[in-house]
């Protein structure tokens, strides 16, 4: 909602300055979005008049002008503009005026000039050369009975400010000057004059039948027929300078004026071209595929949930959203009618944002137009229109049914004031507050009131929206402030959940960076990472690259990896928590939402140093950050609980690739990217990749103690050769199984290939440490243990001791 | 033992030009030891008188002991100074960087949600989540926002299909909670959100934290004072905060709060919403409007990690560019 200030003013006029106004406005709860001066800032510029206008002799399309307005001489002033004639009224910037400055800042100063030879004594100015309008297709004519010589400033009363309120869609109310004003008035506690609206007599008989067919879609319809307008008359200075300053274009007098009742009253107009009607006029919904010619031009097929204006022939108008092309008022127009009506917010909303369109009107009856103000706003348009184009008006038609909607009414008790805000208020000053808003008291007792809610206020259905009010007028910032005591509850530390925080920490220790990424990323990627899975799509995603919901967090982090390699960056470790969307078949019954974690490595191992090269990230890098992340679980070193299994993912390297299982539960995946996506993704070397379900992974054991043996530890080294298939898995479980109970630990701490060993063989060495929690171990029982792992090797896995 | 004096001088300067411990002890046995020079004078003490033998030998013994002393000392200069040898040769330049085992770092969005997480969770909130891809039910209509109201199309929500969006805000988390759990309730949800916009003010993902407190007697008053003490507790100092009437469908009254800011233009800039919990939430989630009342209030998280750590461009947030990330260890 923008208007002018000096509007506002004649309505309502605290004595506060501007600044202090809109302060006050934004404070209760109408922001304040943009203060602007209605035109630049100049000096010097007069109302001008053209006495004499000649052809300049060595120039084509410039004009030598007699001007008057500066001082008692006039004076010649080259003019370039094709509508410079004689006896129009222009702007008239005399020799020593200062007009706005333009894009560098500093203000035009107008000295006389000689251009081709003649003499020049000022500048005669159309609109954009005052930045007071967006005409700039010639010199600014003004109204013929502007008087010659007077400052335009004080002329055109530009000593305004354009003041644009971004209003919340609960305060329709406010959309009108009239609505603006109510609340300056009860924010200053001063009085509150409009003009004063008369009903204008009806001077004919004529009017047009109206026919209500749409129930409490349209409960009142009230219309007047005016003839004999003349419409090449203008539109008054004043009227298109309320209009301008509001951000509305004047287009012609009967426009203007069903805009100006908008924006004064906040109701909005349509005028029809009356000879255009066909029999009468009926609200209804439109009919399976009406079409419409709107004022835009454009074509419209309806739906047959939009409320139309229509008649015998068929639909005039989209209701409360935009007028037809056909029936709407031209230059030759003689005779209109004039609409006023209430349509319920209900029956509007959401139609024109189908449609593409977003109107003053409907921006107005979505959000709820007063339902008793259609006669009121049909008076002040006559009155407008006869004023300035004449014609002759019909009585006023009031059309309506049993659907206008009742006074509301909203009870207020008085001990809700302080439970709700917090502070006591007496109740002189609740009322006072109140009433100055509109809110008439029906019935009191001592506990309470019931107040008749004013038809404009569609935001004030219960009692909190009153607790708003006295809030809001009172000031937000005069409430209390309270420091709250909330209820001692101490709960249970569940030690057994390792909080994501520390999962974090842990990567960041390893020289992880957390990254955040969309949620929704590029199908392209999408299928080459997850091809097997149909992601969810967005119905309407921003961009190409947005456009699916992602089904690992791996999309996001190769992305991210690549924004780094395309910035000089040559190496990467990053890590993202989130949520992964995976639907088995794609279908939203089946659709999980599962917390993740993943990560990225890629390059060297380490950032480049005077230590010398470092090696290029391995498989055993990635997974060794795996394991740091498992082992908060406290289930790492428990044999046989997380396990690593080799497996087929298809972005995957066949023979770099594991899934990790708790306790035979899979939750997650670590791998090498396969060579193919890699290449795909125009990367140069491997990337490294894992992905963790969140919840799998936070569950952890509570540690528990077992007694230190004080017997020492006997530790035996065994080197063994296996065929190459043999996993190092199989071998632990197959030394676990065969040692026996003093084997306290199993480490594999060397794995050859190569000279000396049968190429489809290789040797292990595995570290044994024995040790009994309560007596020495002698080397009888150890040698026991360890033939026995040799030989269960051996029958096992085909092992022979090297 | 005429030569006594001569040959104690000889020992001594062989000791003082000994270079090394081998030419030390060389003096050492030559003149000290079993057949030392010195130690063979001790011999012709059989030579004197008995008189004089206790005064000649003491003589010896008193050379010995001053040659023994001498070695001694030298002995310990020459290891020092193979010491210092040997530490001098292992001296490193120490200003060269330390072998990095590296750190990475939070994001600043994380490390800003785990700050305001701290600051509830040490008074007595719980941190909830909920899903993104949200039911209409929770995301719009248990939030009193029906299907036709304005406020809805002001969201400017990523459909999935007519029933399910993408969550425009962390408010659905406040309504699962409300239906599961009795009051009291003091939460906060923190999450990412999604709005269907992208400019340079405007990232079509972003994150916020509702918070929600659910109990007898709250008052507008206790939500004031609440939103006051975070914002100062979040950025460390008595800043000024103020509250603007508003509208948001699920409270009521509704107030947006700015805090006082130096380089924006009014001197205030916005940084949440809050009001009232709306008794037609409190109803749709099966809490007694009359029994309890609350308040609930959001945050936006990149506005708040924008401010803290003077980040002038949302974008960046998630572009993961690592310049940008290792800023924030």
């Amino acid at each position: 909602m923008k208007f002018s200030e000096s509007w506002l003013r004649e309505w309502v006029n605290p004595n506060i300055n501007t600044q202090q106004l809109v302060d006050q406005i934004t404070m209760a709860g109408l922001e304040v979005d943009a203060v602007e001066s209605v035109a630049g800032q100049f000096t010097g510029v007069v109302v001008g008049e053209i006495i004499a206008a000649e052809q300049h002799p060595d120039a084509d399309k410039l004009r030598v002008c007699t001007v008057a307005g500066d001082g008692d001489e006039t004076k010649q002033v080259v003019c370039g503009a094709p509508n410079a004639r004689v006896g129009i009224k222009i702007p008239f910037a005399t020799v020593g005026a200062s007009l706005p400055p333009g894009e560098d800042g500093k203000a035009f100063k107008i000295k006389k000039a000689k251009l081709r030879g003649v003499e020049s004594f000022g500048m005669l100015c159309a609109q954009t050369e005052l930045q007071a309008g967006e005409d700039d297709s010639g010199l600014w004519e003004l109204p013929l009975d502007a008087p010659v010589g007077v400052d335009l400033n004080e002329y055109l009363k530009l000593n305004d400010q354009c003041i644009e309120v971004d209003l919340t869609p609960n305060r329709s109310d406010c959309l009108s000057i009239q609505g603006i004003a109510r609340e300056v008035g009860v924010l200053n506690r001063c009085e509150v004059c409009g003009p004063a609206i008369e009903p204008v007599d009806a001077a004919s008989e004529v009017t047009f039948p109206v026919e209500l067919q749409a129930e409490d879609s349209c409960p009142r319809y009230v219309g007047r027929v005016i003839q004999g307008v003349d419409v090449s008359k203008p539109s008054p200075l004043w009227l298109q300078e309320k209009l301008r300053r509001g951000g509305v274009r004047s287009i012609d007098a009967i426009v203007d004026v069903t805009n100006f009742v908008l924006m004064e009253l906040g109701q909005p107009m349509h005028a029809f071209d009356l000879d255009k009607l066909d029999t009468q006029i009926t609200v209804r919904f439109a009919k399976d595929k009406e079409k419409l010619v709107l004022l835009n031009g454009e074509e419209v097929e309806l739906d047959t949930d939009v409320l139309v204006i229509a008649d015998a022939s068929g639909p005039l108008a989209m209701a409360g959203i935009m007028g037809g092309e056909p029936s709407s008022v031209t230059d030759a127009t003689t005779n209109i009618f004039l609409e006023a009506a209430f349509f319920n917010p209900l029956t509007i909303a959401n139609r024109a944002r189908r449609y593409g369109l977003h109107t003053d009107s409907s921006h107005r009856f979505e959000r709820g137009v007063d339902y008793n103000l259609a006669t009121r706003a049909i008076e002040r348009a006559t009155q407008l229109i006869i004023d300035i184009v004449g014609g002759v008006p019909g009585p006023v038609v009031v059309a309506e049914n049993d659907s206008v909607p009742a006074p509301v009414q909203v009870t207020l008790r008085k001990a809700r004031i302080e439970s709700g805000l917090g502070f006591s208020l007496a109740d002189e000053d609740v009322l006072q507050i109140l009433t100055r808003l509109g809110l008439e008291v029906v019935s009191s007792d001592d506990s309470s009131w019931t107040f008749a809610i004013p038809s404009y206020r569609f935001d004030i259905s219960i009692e909190e929206d009153l607790l708003e009010e006295i809030a809001r007028v009172y000031g937000y910032n005069n409430l209390p402030v309270t420091s709250m005591a909330l209820p001692m509850r101490i709960d249970r530390q569940t030690e057994t959940q390792t909080p994501l925080g520390r999962i974090r920490a842990t990567l960041v220790a390893r020289g992880y960076q957390e990254a955040i990424c969309y949620s929704f990323v590029d199908t392209k990627i999408q299928s080459i990472i997850d091809p097997g899975i149909t992601p969810v799509p967005l119905q309407n995603p921003i961009s190409a690259d947005m456009s699916v919901m992602r089904t690992s967090l791996w999309a996001g982090l190769i992305n991210s990896l690549k924004h780094n390699l395309n910035r000089q960056q040559a190496r990467a470790k990053l890590f993202e928590t989130g949520l992964k969307f995976v639907s088995e078949d794609g279908s939203l019954e089946k659709l999980v939402q599962t917390p993740v974690i993943a990560g990225l490595i890629y390059g060297t191992k380490q950032g480049e140093s005077w230590f010398g090269k470092s090696d290029k990230f391995d498989f055993y890098d990635i997974k060794g950050d795996v394991e740091a992340i498992l082992a908060l679980t406290g289930k790492l070193a428990l044999p046989e609980s997380v396990v690593f299994e080799p497996a087929v993912h298809s972005a995957l390297h066949p023979g770099q690739t594991a899934q990790i299982l708790i306790d035979g539960k899979i939750v997650g995946i670590v791998g090498c990217l396969h060579p193919q996506v890699q290449h795909a993704l125009d990367l140069d070397q491997p990337a490294f990749v894992f992905e963790l379900n969140q919840a799998d992974i936070a569950q952890a054991l509570v540690p528990e103690y077992t007694a230190l043996s004080k017997h020492p530890e006997v530790r035996r080294d065994l080197a063994v050769v296996v065929d190459q298939t043999v996993t190092g898995l199989q071998l632990e479980k197959a030394v676990r199984n065969s040692a026996g109970d003093w084997l306290t630990e199993l480490k594999i701490f060397d794995v050859y290939v190569g000279k000396g060993i049968d190429t489809q063989r290789k040797s292990v060495a595995l570290g044994l440490t024995f040790q009994h929690p309560s007596s020495n171990l002698t080397d009888e029982q150890i040698n026991t243990s360890v033939d026995a792992v040799i030989k269960y090797l051996e029958s096992e896995l085909n092992a022979v001791l090297r | 033992m005429e030569n006594l004096a001569a040959l104690t001088n000889e020992a001594l300067g062989l000791v003082e030009k000994a270079e090394d411990l081998a030419a030390l002890d060389h003096v050492r046995v030559e003149y000290l030891g079993k057949k030392g020079q010195i130690t063979a004078l001790l011999k012709s003490l059989g030579k004197l008188t008995a008189e004089e033998r206790p005064a000649a030998g003491a003589k010896i013994n008193e050379a010995k002991q001053q040659v023994q002393d001498r070695i001694n000392e030298k002995k310990s200069q020459l290891e020092q100074a193979s010491i210092n040898a040997k530490l001098a040769s292992e001296t490193l330049d120490v200003t060269l960087p330390g072998r990095q085992s590296e750190m990475g770092g939070l994001h600043p969005v994380t490390r800003t949600l785990e700050r305001i997480e701290k600051i509830f969770s040490a008074v007595g909130y719980r941190v909830e989540q909920g899903p993104e891809i949200e039911d209409n039910y929770h995301n719009f209509d248990a939030l009193n926002i029906p299907a036709h109201h304005p406020a809805r199309a002001m969201h400017d929500t990523f459909y999935i299909d007519e029933n399910h969006v993408l969550r425009t805000h962390t408010s659905p988390v406040q309504v699962r909670t409300m239906e599961s759990q009795e009051p009291p309730i003091y939460i906060i949800c923190p999450g990412r959100v999604y709005r269907c916009d992208s400019d340079q003010t405007h990232t079509p993902m972003f994150h916020q934290v509702e918070g929600l407190a659910i109990d007898q007697n709250i008052s507008f008053a206790d939500l004031k004072g609440t939103i006051v003490q975070f914002l100062q507790a979040f950025f460390e100092r008595d800043l000024e905060v103020r509250f603007r009437p508003s509208f948001f469908p699920f409270t009521e009254p509704s107030a947006e709060f700015d805090i006082q800011w130096e380089s924006s233009k009014t001197g205030w800039l916005e940084v949440g919403g809050c009001g009232m919990v709306h008794p037609n939430v409190l109803r749709a989630s099966g809490v007694d409007p009359e029994k309890y009342t609350g308040f609930a209030f959001g945050l936006g998280v990149e506005r708040l990690a924008m401010l803290r750590y003077g980040v002038n461009d949302l974008r960046l947030f998630f572009e993961n560019d690592v310049k940008f990330l290792k800023q924030f260890r």
